[in-house]
């Protein structure tokens, strides 16, 4: 089986780990610029990756609210350490982007688009919990009434490497939200780290063509028994449970309730959670002129709900208080969401919980919500 | 900014270090457009010749320090249609209103050899206290986009586009590492205005606020909870009491916070 021929889609196959390599050198003579998890300023973000070496061996997170710090391990993993600040939204919806230039001549303006010269992306070693955030963020940009062409274009020409996580933070509450930990569709390739291997699921054609060369056998029933294996171990480890059967009503329950006050005393508008938070979609459109008036830049940058300014409307701000904003935060996350994309629009991932300045835990908030009864 | 004549441009200087003014000057590549496009009447930084008032514009760097800075303030207000601070001195009263929680005349007295020739105020405010400012641009210094894209807004008719949102955009936009959350750094941030680029977390250091405080800024909760951190009282003080110090939420934070134990 080693050597040209690669193996078909939907097959189960095994290499050993350091075969890695040899994939993401085939990604690469394709054209693919790899993004991929690495160890950088004391935390795991996505950048820009070539190497194997350059993964996160050895590292793991000891997260909390508010808190996250990067730990050594003993553990030869490369894909042990969970997710980080960074999500794969940085490069489908980038936070900045240039939409267009506009020139003033003597006939009125002309307008330019402008162009996207960014190469095809392979994201490697996408987790569960981000896959859904992905999908969840195509009903947004592309399944809609309107499809963003510049998602679009992004989104299409992705590569997906996903990898079933075996390692879960304090923070992660996938299985909460169905969403993980175990990978189920919308990927090329789908790998399971073993100690000295990896099961490897091929999910597409394009998955199928960069295992050409790359010495791979096929996967045994005894190797699958492994990964169910540690399916389960990780699926153990998530400790956080949320309710999600009372959504949306609960929340609409309670759009009054004085507890919300109580979480405005301690939030701080500052929006890292919705920056951090990997479905999180809104954006603000800058016109940037130059001195003399003839040339002019339109930008679109990530925006947040937390922003006073972005419920700024003709007329006043609709969302005048912190507290109005933070409702509609959570509200729309864990409740409205479900209304206006048929899914909720969290996927358990615990990036809002673990970059709170202030250790504002979504999860503790709602129970507290929840056993307060509606007002 | 209507009409054939170009608009006449005043910047001014009161207390300060001159940083915001050479901001100005920093602008290599747009100084020339911006000369051409405005009639600089006043800047002593850049040149000697003198237009009287009135002006369209008045640029206004540096705090209130002396009775003489009063009637200079009053003085170009007069003479200004609209009046721009430019600087943490001029909008909030910058790192010299750290007198203003000290006893100036013992600070005189062991400072100068012939402390009758001082003539200064108790306090160093914010030229917002003492007449009415059009626009305020922040930061220590300011940054010159900032400056720029006031000017280009007012000479073009538009609103300018200056955040008034937390750092932490900034930081997350950039993909800095949050050095609170990562390792325990005191930093401000979530409660400073953006506009500096997020330039101190991008080098692994806290924000120390100098764009002051943001909308809608909370610092009693963050206060709360760096001291929670075990982020000890003189390090928060530190941060709160800088270049924005006087601002009213950080100094009314500082003034909580002096209250509770060390």
């Amino acid at each position: 089986m080693v050597g040209s021929t690669a193996p078909r889609v939907s097959a189960t196959a095994i290499l050993p780990k350091p075969a890695l390599q040899r994939v993401l050198d085939n990604l690469c003579q394709s054209g693919f610029q790899l993004i991929g998890p690495t160890v950088r300023d004391g935390a795991v973000i996505l950048d820009a990756i070539r190497n194997i070496s350059e993964l996160p061996i050895g590292w793991t997170l000891e997260q909390k609210a508010g808190s996250s710090h990067l730990l050594r391990t003993h553990s030869t993993d490369y894909f042990g350490c969970p997710v980080g600040p960074h999500s794969w939204k940085r490069y489908l919806f980038p936070p900045h982007f240039d939409l267009l230039t506009a020139h003033r001549n003597s006939h009125g303006w002309t307008f330019e688009p402008a162009r996207d010269d960014s190469p095809p992306f392979a994201f490697i070693g996408v987790r569960s919990c981000d896959l859904h955030a992905i999908s969840i963020q195509d009903d947004v940009f592309v399944n809609g009434a309107v499809s963003d062409p510049h998602y679009a274009r992004r989104r299409e020409r992705a590569f997906i490497l996903a990898v079933n996580c075996n390692t879960a933070a304090s923070t992660c509450f996938c299985t909460s939200m169905k969403t993980g930990p175990r990978v189920l569709s919308g990927f090329d390739l789908a790998l399971t780290e073993l100690p000295e291997s990896f099961v490897i699921e091929i999910g597409s054609e394009a998955g199928s063509n960069v295992l050409a060369g790359v010495d791979w056998q096929p996967a045994s029933a005894f190797d699958l028994g492994r990964v169910t294996q540690i399916m389960q171990r990780t699926e153990r480890q998530i400790q956080r449970q949320v309710t999600t059967s009372d959504l949306p009503q609960l929340l609409y329950d309670r759009i009054d309730h004085p507890y919300w006050d109580a979480i405005a005393a301690r939030c701080l508008s500052c929006a890292n959670c919705t920056l951090v938070c990997p479905t999180c979609f809104c954006s603000t459109v800058e016109d940037h002129s130059d001195l003399t008036g003839t040339n002019t830049k339109r930008t679109r940058a990530w925006d947040s709900c937390f922003i006073l300014d972005f419920s700024h409307v003709h007329g006043g701000n609709s969302r005048p208080t912190v507290k109005s904003r933070f409702r509609q935060w959570m509200t729309h996350k864990l409740g409205a969401w479900i209304d206006q994309f048929g899914r909720s629009g969290c996927v358990g991932c615990g990036r809002c919980i673990a970059w709170c300045p202030v250790e504002i835990d979504i999860t503790e908030e709602l129970s507290t919500l929840r056993s307060q009864g509606a007002r | 900014m209507a009409g054939d004549a170009k608009p006449r441009l005043a910047v001014f200087k009161l207390a300060s270090c001159d940083g915001c003014q050479l901001q100005m000057l920093n602008l290599e590549d747009e100084l020339l457009d911006i000369a051409g496009k405005v009639e600089i009447c006043y800047f002593l930084e850049a040149r000697s010749q003198i237009l009287d008032g009135p002006y369209d514009v008045a640029l206004v760097e540096g705090s209130v320090t002396t009775e003489h800075d009063v009637e200079r303030v009053r003085d170009i207000r007069r003479n200004s249609q609209m009046l721009i601070t430019i600087g943490a001195c001029a909008s909030a009263g910058g790192i010299q209103a750290l007198r203003n929680m000290q006893d100036v005349d013992e600070y005189t007295r062991s400072i100068y050899a012939n402390p009758s020739y001082i003539h200064t105020l108790s306090q160093s405010t914010p030229v917002a206290a003492h007449v009415t400012v059009d626009f305020a641009i922040n930061g220590c210094p300011i940054s010159r986009q900032q400056l720029l894209e006031v000017l280009t807004s007012l000479l073009i008719g538009r609103a300018p586009q200056l955040p008034t949102y937390s750092v932490c955009v900034e930081c997350k936009r950039k993909g800095n590492v949050c050095v609170l959350v990562s390792r325990g750094i005191a930093c401000i941030g979530p409660i400073t205005q953006a506009g500096c680029g997020a330039l101190c977390p991008g080098f692994n250091r806290g924000c120390f606020g100098c764009y002051g405080p943001m909308e809608s800024a909370n610092p009693d909760s963050l206060c709360h909870r760096l001291a929670m951190r075990g982020i000890r009282r003189a390090e928060i003080l530190r941060l709160l009491n800088g270049f924005t110090g006087w601002a009213e939420e950080f100094r009314s934070a500082a003034e909580k916070l002096e209250k509770t134990s060390p």
